[in-house]
């Protein structure tokens, strides 16, 4: 433990943590973010059209299986991006949540039972306005449960992007293993878990707000 | 007024759920679709919004042929109702209700405020406004569902077996509650059941659809149960309809009697004669026997009212002797059921 007291009483090591956590942080959410978006955007497709559901969900179950380090290292092959570019580790887990993210949106929109959106329908909603504020929102729950699925996974990911340095906390673990220094990867395992929990908490709070119906039935 | 020209609807696999429909549903009337299951009904009401496109003929709402219109904007002109509500889980009840009047553009306040106007007039208490569905029960949700299609005013509501998913009691203070609406509001309603007797009791004019999508008889419901045209609608009126029938004869012809009374809680000795109990303000309590015992009541029917109830009341009183009561509930004299049926028989001259 005094190694860890050591460790990080260096004002600059202490300055390289938090780079290195922000790197974290903006390397695992971005994708999130991005792949709500499209998981939102393929989801409705997969809904709207029939063939394109099976297509997109087995496509999606394909990617699931790549190996992570083998899409860092394929990504700059196919985009024509640099070795080191964090770019390639912001696509590939994009390409993995949405992935991860597709199939329970698209069965959360199909589970919004028909006669509600017959009812919407009935009132003289047109389609886009329809899917935003009725469809969409029931689907919240479940993309809130994906979203958090994803979030722990991309953390924990970005991790092995820094076996083809691309930076984040997986720096200490390569480090640490290279320099035989325990410090900095048990540093590195309590910040990237306390990451996790806290943005974890931050979705939680989120998806709170944003469902308050779908807790109504227990209050009463 | 709704028109259907002989109108067709033949879905893509074969199925003929509408048959060269020709009807017309009055401005201002409750018109009711009844038959059985997959006769048709809600085909031919979801042609009239659009949700389902015929494949032959002509719909027009208001003198317009409504393949014209747009359907969203057609829709938002005109009321839907459905059988599980519909409501959505995730709005309050207040933002359910002023769903329609937000689409065609109202400020949210306006509409907030409209909104809590009409939970009032479907007799709903403002702070169930700010429930969500899940909180209220299924006959309040149905009121939910009427308010929210009455909210942006619209002259024509299409109501799809409005009240079939709620027990018979609640069912029964909605089919009142509509009644008292339709009087307020004058709507032109189609009402979609496959209840004969909700049909008779809510329609001015009912449709008897059979499978198919064949109309076999539109009349008013007095005439299905006293004239159906052929054997199916005779089996699908069903039993006991010349007594039904008795609901659309008024019973003002029918004299009451004045039968001897006695006030709740007062001593009573035997007697060759029944006596009625009657409370302080002369509302009937029931009855006392010839031996002095005490007896319940039967049905009670107000002077004027159908001469059903006429009859019934005097058919279920113990002392054979129908009771009669004004609006306020207070005692009007009594009726035997020979009196009723001398009515009857006359009226049928
Ligand atoms: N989209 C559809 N595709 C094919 N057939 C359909 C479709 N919708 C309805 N039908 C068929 O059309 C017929 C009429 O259906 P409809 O829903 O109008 O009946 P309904 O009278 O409302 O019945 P219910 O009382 O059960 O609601 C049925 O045979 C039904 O199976
Ligand atoms: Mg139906």
């Amino acid at each position: 433990m005094g190694d860890i007291g050591k460790y990080l009483s260096d004002a600059g090591t202490r300055a390289a943590l938090l780079d290195m956590l922000l790197d974290h942080v903006y390397l695992s959410l971005v994708p999130l973010v991005v792949s709500v978006v499209l998981a939102i955007a393929l989801g409705w497709l997969c809904h709207r059209f029939r063939p394109v559901n099976a297509t997109l969900i087995g496509l999606s179950n394909v990617v699931y299986t790549i190996p992570s380090l083998a899409l860092f290292a394929i990504i700059p092959a196919v985009i024509g991006t640099q070795v080191l570019d964090p770019a390639n580790v912001i696509i590939a887990l994009t390409v993995y949540t949405t992935a991860l993210l597709v199939r329970p949106v698209a069965e959360a929109l199909a589970a919004v039972p028909a006669h509600i959106t017959a009812a919407a329908t009935a009132m003289g909603f047109r389609p886009l306005r329809r899917f935003f504020s009725v469809e969409l929102p029931l689907a919240v729950p479940v993309l809130a449960a994906g979203v958090r699925v994803g979030s722990v996974s991309n953390i924990s990911l970005v991790s092995v992007g820094a076996l083809i340095g691309t930076g984040g906390l997986g720096t200490l673990f390569t480090d640490g293993f290279r320099q035989r220094y325990l410090a900095p990867i048990i540093i590195g395992i309590v910040l990237t878990l306390v990451l996790a929990l806290v943005v974890d908490l931050l979705l939680v709070l989120l998806r709170d707000r944003l469902t308050p119906w779908a807790r109504a039935g227990e209050r009463l | 007024m709704i028109e259907f020209r002989d109108v067709t609807k033949r879905f893509d696999d074969g199925t003929t759920a509408v048959n060269g429909l020709d009807l017309v549903v009055e401005a201002g009337t409750i018109t009711v679709f009844v038959g059985p299951s997959g006769c048709g009904k809600t085909t031919s009401l979801r042609m009239v919004n659009r949700m389902i496109d015929p494949t032959s003929g002509t719909v027009l709402v208001d003198g317009r042929d409504v393949s014209g219109v747009d359907p969203p904007t057609l829709r938002r002109g005109i009321g839907y109702v459905i059988q599980q509500a519909g409501l959505f889980p995730h709005r309050t009840v207040l933002d359910n209700v002023a769903t329609v009047p937000l689409l065609t553009g109202w400020t949210r306040r306006k509409a907030r405020q409209r909104a809590a106007e009409l939970l009032e007039l479907v007799g709903l208490p403002a702070e169930l406004g700010r429930r969500y569905p899940v909180q209220l029960s299924g006959g309040q949700q149905q009121r939910v569902g009427v308010a929210r299609a009455l909210a942006a005013d619209p002259p024509v509501l299409l109501m799809d077996e409005p009240f079939s998913a709620v027990d018979p009691v609640v069912r029964e203070g909605l089919q009142d509650e509509l009644l008292r609406l339709q009087a307020e509001l004058d709507k032109t309603i189609v009402f979609v059941t496959h209840d004969i007797d909700e049909a008779i009791k809510v329609g001015e004019k009912v449709a008897v659809m059979r499978t198919g999508g064949f109309l076999a008889q539109y009349a008013p419901p007095a005439e299905l149960l006293t004239r159906p045209a052929d054997d199916f609608v005779a089996a699908f009126v069903g039993k006991d309809r010349g007594y039904r029938s008795l609901s659309f004869v008024d019973s003002s012809g029918v004299e009451v009697a004045e039968v001897p009374t006695v006030a709740e809680g007062a001593p009573v000795e035997s007697s060759s004669d029944w006596r009625l109990v009657v409370d302080a303000e002369k509302r009937p309590q029931g009855w006392i026997a010839p031996d002095a015992s005490v007896v319940p009541g039967g049905s009670l029917y107000e002077v004027g009212a159908s001469i059903r109830g006429a009859l019934d009341a005097a058919l279920s009183s113990p002392s054979g002797l129908g009771v009669a009561v004004d609006g306020e509930g207070r005692l009007a004299g009594v009726v035997t059921a020979r009196q009723v049926l001398d009515v009857i028989e006359s009226r049928r001259g």
